[in-house]
């Protein structure tokens, strides 16, 4: 098993006809991915990477059984698109732009709750189930099938805890980029849980970043739910408090958000806490022997 | 992006939340000129830069000048306003080189009864916006959240809706106000919202909030910060931008699509994806180093974003070693080799140059660098690349 998607997996990619959602909607056939269709608004008809275009995403799930999406529509329609996706009740939607407007998320956020779908994303690298299924970005070599679960709020620091999980022969189950935004659809929190409740995974790494109390939230549910074992890092140690490290999430603010802060949760609560980035590899290994 | 308090003031003064009559000045003369229209016994003078605790805050050129003072005649708003202009005042949020005063504002006194808090920001917990007020304004509300978290009152609301009357009686309750103060909250605090929603803000904060004689309420100051991702559809906003408050080299990078902050050390990085950018800048300082800067290219970067990239990074002059970091996904380490190349013929490298490439074209990337003829110190993973760079520089 994995979680959230698999060789089964039907993906669409809303905003297929761009040069960015073409380019990474090949790349995800060439992994392998079942991909079915894409969406465009008014280039219904034209066909982009051998795939259907279809006008709506109603549409496309209509013609194409479709069960996931990747959206790759430009930040200022990319509410409206995820929304589009939540209404035709797709269960995985991977919103991999970046730059939308957090105001624009909070209607979104409560849509796809309400609507019981996952969002994953945006501003996101996607979700990956190695050797089955990858929606997003991410470049596929770095991963191996295996037994270690990830969870991420970066994208290419998400590859770096891959890569060094793959040396070292453990593998991953599936990886999930929850993104770098304020508002995200999914959290450690959720990751955590189907992590937990999934066969196959056998251990969880995360790795978070300064900015809100996510982490924080992570290590308390861990404490109390998760028997797995569980590594972490967290990325920005010496960033400056008041700037905003990329990411609009990635910030220190009010004296909250600190990296030793939530450390110091990840360790009170029994997690195995990389204090270098080339160590995250090691410290799932080292929770793994542990346990 | 942030904004000036006369610029705040003016957004306030525009969606109906009351504030004090000012005048914005850039000399002594119109200073004096203001204090006369103003026409009141007293007046404040308040340096305008991007940043708080100016009340506090003194000059380089004069540690007994403050950034904020009460005046009582034209003369002395004049003499007030010569001693901030052109000057460099210092405060809690500028760092020791402080910051340059272009302009200031002549303000009129107020009748004040009690100083409160009021801010608004996201919530990220429950994925909205939240008020957040308390009785102990004027003073630091950092502070206060850490030290008597009970003493901040907060009222989540959904954008589209606003903030209803029963949240704020619940609020006034708190803030120990009453009579015609309730009405006066209802008409502010539903106005700031509208505001912070309508005009895409990230924050907003007004330290303090004062509560009058009379008992109307009153924004004495005016802190806004926007979402720097809606600009696009907040044209108002846009135009408020003052390039001069901003760091020369983070302006250019913004031009150039790139994410760049400065800091104080001395080994640049180039990375892409802003959480391995924050990770190098901490591996580095975990080998011994200090980054000079976080920058992260991008996903989508062209040859000519990344040349720009290694110019800026090459143009802070305490930089004596630069760390290159790409584990390519979108960004094809192919690209990042080529303009790699690239700056070294249009830019030149007169520090050595550690380079880790990992990821999408990185057979590809290698070879780029290996035919090319740029002086450059490969290294394999993380750990080996902070340490070539940290032993680069010695």
């Amino acid at each position: 098993m994995s979680i959230l998607i698999n060789k089964d997996t039907r993906v669409i990619c809303q905003g297929i006809t761009g040069k960015v959602g073409e380019f990474h909607t090949r790349g995800c056939l060439e992994y392998g991915t079942k991909m079915v269709g894409g969406v465009t608004p008014k280039k219904g008809g034209q066909e982009v990477a051998g795939l259907p275009v279809f006008d709506t995403v109603a549409e496309a799930v209509e013609q194409t059984g479709a069960n996931a999406t990747m959206i790759f529509v430009p930040p200022r329609f990319a509410a409206a698109a995820i929304m589009e996706a939540i209404e035709a009740k797709i269960p995985c939607i991977c919103a991999i732009t970046e730059g939308i407007p957090v105001l624009d998320m909070v209607p979104v956020y409560k849509a796809a709750q309400a609507a019981g779908v996952v969002l994953v994303g945006p501003n996101c690298p996607g979700v990956i189930t190695p050797e089955e299924c990858k929606i997003g970005i991410m470049p596929g070599y770095i991963h191996q099938k295996g037994k270690v679960g990830i969870m991420s709020r970066s994208g290419t620091l998400t590859y770096e805890g891959v890569w060094q999980t793959s040396n070292l022969g453990l593998g991953q189950t599936t990886c999930v980029g929850l993104g770098g935004d304020p508002i995200v659809g999914t959290s450690f929190i959720d990751c955590l849980r189907m992590f937990e409740e999934d066969d196959e995974t056998e251990a969880i790494l995360m790795m978070g970043e300064i900015g809100g109390t996510a982490e924080e939230e992570a290590a308390a549910y861990v404490k109390e739910n998760v028997t797995k074992p569980v590594a972490a890092f967290i990325a920005g140690k010496t960033a400056p408090p008041g700037k905003r490290m990329g990411h609009a999430g990635a910030i220190i603010s009010g004296g909250k958000g600190t990296a030793a802060e939530k450390m110091a949760a990840l360790e009170a609560a029994g997690i195995e806490v990389a204090q270098s980035p080339a160590d995250m590899g090691t410290a799932m290994k080292r929770a793994i022997d542990k346990a | 992006m942030k904004i000036h308090e006369y610029q705040g003031k003016e957004l306030f003064k525009k969606f109906g939340v009351k504030v004090l009559e000012n005048r914005v000045a850039r000399s002594g003369d119109e200073a004096a000129a203001a204090y006369d229209a103003l026409g009141g016994a007293i007046a404040v003078v308040k340096a305008q830069i991007h940043a708080g605790g100016r009340g506090k805050g003194t000059f380089i050129e004069n540690d007994k000048q403050y950034g904020v003072q009460l005046c009582k005649s034209a003369d002395e708003a004049k003499a007030a306003a010569e001693a901030m202009l052109g000057n460099h005042l210092v405060t809690i949020q500028t760092g020791p080189e402080g910051k340059q005063v272009n302009q200031v504002i002549v303000e009129a006194g107020c009748d004040i009864a009690r100083e409160l808090y009021l801010g608004i920001v996201l919530d990220r917990e429950n994925k909205l916006p939240v008020l957040m007020c308390s009785q102990e304004g004027g003073v630091e509300i950092e502070k206060v959240a850490h030290e008597t978290p009970e003493k901040i009152f907060k009222e989540n609301f959904e954008p589209a809706d606003g903030i209803s009357s029963d949240q704020i009686k619940t609020l006034c309750d708190k803030l120990e106000l009453s009579g015609d103060s309730v009405a006066a909250a209802d008409t502010f605090m539903k106005a700031l919202c509208k505001l912070y929603v309508d005009l895409d803000c990230s924050l907003m904060e007004i330290n303090p909030l004062v509560v009058t004689g009379s008992g109307d309420l009153v924004a004495l100051d005016a802190k806004l910060n926007f979402d720097s991702n809606a600009l696009f559809r907040q044209a108002e906003v846009s135009e408020m931008r003052d390039l001069s408050e901003e760091e020369e080299s983070e302006v250019r990078a913004s031009d150039a699509g790139l994410s760049y902050v400065k800091l104080e050390g001395n080994i640049g990085c180039l990375v892409n994806g802003a959480g391995l950018a924050m990770s190098t800048m901490d591996i580095i300082k975990l080998h011994g180093g200090q980054p000079a800067n976080f920058l992260d290219v991008g996903g989508g970067a062209k040859t000519e974003a990344v040349t720009e990239a290694f110019r800026i990074i090459l143009s802070d002059k305490n930089v004596k070693g630069v760390l290159v970091n790409i584990f390519g996904g979108i960004m094809k380490c192919s690209t990042i080799a080529e303009a790699l190349v690239s700056a070294a013929k249009t830019v030149g490298f007169e520090v050595p140059l550690v380079v880790r490439l990992e990821g999408t074209e990185v057979e590809e990337g290698r070879r780029i660098l290996e035919e090319s003829d740029v002086d450059l110190i490969s290294a394999t993973d993380l750990t080996d690349a902070a340490e070539k760079v940290c032993a680069a520089i010695k």
